[in-house]
C-alpha cells in the first residue's frame, strides 16, 4: 500500500492496532496516543491523487483514491480516533484499542478505496472488530447483542458482495463510482441495501441501538462515529441525488426521534438520535445538490464530534456509576458538574443551536430541500430537529443531572466527575463543537463542493431560535409526560430475536414430531411388512400359478373350506417354509440388485 | 465554578422562569414587528411567529404520536426478552 511515498493511513492503525499486545509498562499510553496522532498527520500532509494501486489477478485493486470528498471523512474520522482514544486511556485490555484500531482502520480503508473489491474487504473488516467492542463488555446480554449485530452486518455484507458481483457482470467495471441512480438495476439496488443497511436506515436499523447500548463505554464512543458515517460517505460517492433516499432520510429522523421519547436507557436514547441524525445525511445525499452533499459531509463531520461527546458524557455516568438507565439516575449535578456542562454542549450542538456545530452543518441539508422546492421534506427535517433538541438537548441532561433523584447510595456515592483524560477528551470534542460553530470555514473550507452557505443570517438564526426556544417550553409544559418509566421499546429487532426462538421451537417440535414417525414407521411398520412379505412370498407366489388351476378343475377355492386357505395353512406349517422364504429373499435381492445396477 | 452558577439559578429558578418568558416573548416581538422576511421559504412564513408555533406544536405532535405509538404493544416489561 506504500506507493510514490503514499502511507495508508489505516496502515499505520493497523500496524499500531498489531504490535498493541506487545506494548507493555511505562511506554503503553504514550503508544496508545502515537499511533492515533500518526494517521492523523499522515492525513494532514495527504495530496491528492490516485496512490497504492495493487495488480491482483486480473484487476488493478485502488487503495488510495484522494480527493476533497475523501479527506474530509479521512480528517474527521482520524480526529476522532485521537480523542476516542485518548477518552480510553483507562482500558488496560490492549485487545479492545487493538480492536478500535483496526476498526478506524476499516472505515479508512473504505473512504480511501478506489474500487468495490477494496470497498467490500474494510467494510467486512470493520464488522468483524467493531463487534468485539460490544463483546468487551463482558455481559451475557452484550455477547448476545454481538453476535446479533454479527449476524445482521454479515447478511448486509452478503448482499453488498452480491451486488458488486453482478454489476461486475454487467459492466465489467469494478471502479467505485457515481451509479447510475436514474435507472438503477437490479446489482445498483443491492449494493444500495447493502449501503443502507449500515447507515441504519428502517428497517434494517435496528443493529444499531442494540448494539451501541449494549457497547463499552469507549466502544460506544468509536461505534457511534464510523459505522453510519463511513456508509454516509458510501451513498455520497455512489448514490449522489438517487431519489429515494429522501423519503428514506425523512423517515429515519422521524423515527429515531419517536424511539427516542420512550426510551429509558441514555445510551440507546443517543443510538437512536444516530439514526435520526443520518436520516439528514442521507436525505441530503439524496437531494444530490453540491449545497446537499457539502451539507451531508459537514454534518456527518459535525455529528461525529458531537455524537462522540454525548457518548463520553453519558459514558462517563456509565463508567463511574455502572448506570445508564434514566429511572436509575437523576439529580446528579452536584456530584458530576463537569461531565453535566460536556453533554450540554454535546446536546446544543446535536440539536442545532446556533453557535454550535449542528447549527452550520444541519440546516445546509435543510436549506438544500427548501431550495429544490422539497417543503414536505425540508418541514418534516425541521419537526425533527424540534424532537432532538426535546430529547437530546433537554431529556438527557435534565433526567440525568436534575429531575428526580432515582440514585441508590452506592451510586450518589460512586458518582463523581471521570478521570482527568476523560474531561480532556470532553474537553477538546466541545471546544470543536463550538468552533466549528463560530468559526465556519473551519469546516466550510474542507467541502467537497464550491457551494456557498451562510448559516448566520438574522432569519435563520430567529427561526431556529424560535423553533428550539418553543420546543423547550413544550418541554416543560410537558415534563411529566416525559418522565422515563422502567420499559423497554420493541424495533425491528424483534423479528429476528423472536424468529430465531420460533425456529428453536419449530425445530424442537418438528424433530420430536420426525422422531415419534420414524420410530412408528421406519422402526415398526416397515419391519413388519417385510417380515410378513417374505414370509407369505413364498405361498403367495406359488398361489398365483396354482390358482388358474384349480378353477379349471372346478373345486371351492375362497372361504373357510376353500382350497386356498388349505394350502396356505399347510405352507405355513411346514418346514418347507423357512428353506422357500429363505430362497425368495434371495431371489428378490438379486432381481433388487439387477435393476439397481 | 459551575456547580456555583446552578446553585445561583436554583435559588432563583422563579427569576429564571420569568426571563424566560420575557425572551420567548421578546423572540416573537422581534420576528413580528422587525425580522426582514426576504429570506422565506414559503407564503406561510410571513405570518408572525409561525417558527415558535411550528416549534411548539412539533413538540406536542412528537410527544403525544410517540406515546400513542409506544402503547400499541411497542413498550413492554423490561425483561420482556427474558422471559
Amino acid at each position: 500500500m506504500i506507493n510514490n511515498l503514499w502511507l495508508h493511513p489505516g496502515l499505520i492503525l493497523l500496524a499500531g492496532a498489531l504490535v498493541l499486545p506487545l506494548v507493555k509498562g511505562r511506554l503503553f499510553r504514550p503508544y496508545l496516543l502515537l499511533v492515533p496522532v500518526l494517521a492523523f498527520g499522515a492525513v494532514l500532509m495527504m495530496p491528492q491523487g490516485g496512490y497504492g494501486v495493487v495488480p491482483f489477478l486480473e484487476w488493478d485493486l485502488t487503495f488510495g483514491r484522494v480527493d476533497r470528498l475523501s479527506l474530509v471523512f479521512a480528517y474527521i474520522m482520524t480526529l476522532m480516533c485521537i480523542i476516542g482514544t485518548l477518552y480510553g486511556l483507562h482500558v488496560d485490555n490492549p485487545f479492545e484499542m487493538a480492536a478500535a484500531w483496526i476498526y478506524v482502520a476499516g472505515s479508512l480503508g473504505v473512504i480511501f478505496a478506489g474500487d468495490f473489491l477494496v470497498l467490500f474487504l474494510f467494510w467486512e473488516v470493520m464488522a468483524f472488530s467493531s463487534v468485539f467492542l460490544v463483546w468487551f463488555r463482558d455481559r451475557p446480554e452484550s455477547v448476545w447483542a454481538g453476535f446479533r449485530y454479527l449476524l445482521v452486518h454479515a447478511a448486509g455484507g452478503m448482499v453488498l458482495l452480491a451486488g458488486i458481483v453482478l454489476l461486475y457482470h454487467a459492466t465489467g467495471d469494478l471502479g467505485f463510482h457515481q451509479l447510475d441512480v436514474t435507472r438503477p438495476t437490479l446489482p445498483i439496488y443491492l449494493i444500495l441495501i447493502g449501503f443502507i443497511l449500515n447507515a441504519a436506515v428502517p428497517p434494517l436499523h435496528a443493529w444499531l441501538p442494540d448494539a451501541y447500548g449494549e457497547a463499552t463505554v469507549s466502544g460506544a464512543v468509536f461505534m457511534c462515529a464510523f459505522t453510519t458515517k463511513t456508509a454516509v460517505y458510501a451513498l455520497a460517492r455512489g448514490f449522489a441525488g438517487m431519489e429515494i433516499l429522501i423519503p428514506l432520510g425523512v423517515v429515519m429522523a422521524l423515527y429515531g426521534v419517536v424511539y427516542a421519547v420512550l426510551e429509558n436507557d441514555a445510551r440507546r436514547l443517543l443510538a437512536y438520535h444516530i439514526i435520526s441524525q443520518v436520516g439528514y445525511m442521507v436525505a441530503g445525499v439524496g437531494i444530490g445538490t453540491e449545497l446537499a452533499i457539502n451539507g451531508a459531509c459537514a454534518h456527518a463531520f459535525a455529528h461525529i464530534l458531537y455524537k462522540g461527546l454525548l457518548f463520553m458524557g453519558v459514558g462517563s455516568v456509565l463508567y463511574m456509576t455502572g448506570k445508564s438507565r434514566f429511572t436509575d439516575l437523576g439529580g446528579l449535578y452536584s456530584r458530576m458538574p463537569r461531565a453535566f456542562v460536556f453533554t450540554l454542549i454535546g446536546g446544543l450542538s446535536i440539536s442545532a443551536f446556533p453557535l454550535f456545530s449542528g447549527f452550520v452543518s444541519k440546516s445546509m441539508i435543510v436549506a438544500a430541500g427548501f431550495d429544490d422546492h422539497l417543503y414536505w421534506a425540508a418541514f418534516l427535517l425541521t419537526l425533527a430537529s424540534a424532537g432532538t433538541f426535546l430529547h437530546t438537548g433537554l431529556k438527557v441532561p435534565y433526567f440525568i443531572w436534575f429531575g428526580k433523584n432515582h440514585c441508590t447510595k452506592d451510586t450518589w456515592e460512586k458518582a463523581e466527575d471521570p478521570p482527568v483524560h476523560m474531561q480532556l477528551a470532553m474537553g477538546i470534542a466541545a471546544f470543536l463543537c463550538i468552533f466549528i460553530g463560530v468559526y465556519t470555514p473551519y469546516l466550510y473550507d474542507m467541502l467537497p463542493y464550491a457551494a456557498v452557505y451562510k448559516p448566520y443570517t438574522a432569519y435563520h438564526v430567529t427561526e431556529s431560535l424560535q423553533i428550539l426556544l418553543f420546543t423547550a417550553l413544550g418541554f416543560f409544559v410537558f415534563l411529566k409526560k416525559l418522565t422515563p418509566k422502567p420499559v423497554i421499546s420493541l424495533d425491528m429487532d424483534w423479528f429476528y430475536r423472536m424468529g430465531g426462538r420460533v425456529f428453536l421451537l419449530g425445530a424442537k417440535k418438528g424433530m420430536d414430531y420426525l422422531s415419534v414417525r420414524a420410530q412408528q414407521y421406519l422402526g415398526q411398520a416397515l419391519p413388519r411388512s417385510l417380515n410378513k412379505f417374505s414370509q407369505s412370498g413364498p405361498a403367495r407366489l406359488s398361489l398365483l400359478l396354482i390358482r388358474p388351476l384349480w378353477y379349471l378343475t372346478g373345486v371351492p377355492v375362497k372361504g373357510p373350506d376353500g382350497v386356498e386357505k388349505r394350502f396356505t395353512d399347510t405352507f405355513n406349517q411346514s418346514l418347507f417354509t423357512i428353506g422357500s422364504s429363505a430362497v425368495f429373499i434371495i431371489l428378490v435381492l438379486m432381481v433388487l440388485l439387477f435393476f439397481v445396477t | 465554578m459551575i456547580l456555583d452558577l446552578i446553585e445561583f439559578l436554583r435559588h432563583r429558578l422563579k427569576r429564571v422562569i420569568q426571563v424566560c418568558c420575557v425572551i420567548l416573548v421578546l423572540l416573537v416581538g422581534f420576528d413580528a414587528l422587525l425580522l426582514d422576511k426576504g429570506k422565506a421559504h414559503t407564503a406561510a412564513e410571513n405570518m408572525w411567529g409561525f417558527w415558535a408555533l411550528f416549534g411548539f406544536v412539533s413538540c406536542v405532535v412528537i410527544i403525544f404520536v410517540s406515546k400513542w405509538f409506544g402503547k400499541l404493544g411497542i413498550t413492554r416489561r423490561e425483561d420482556y426478552y427474558d422471559q
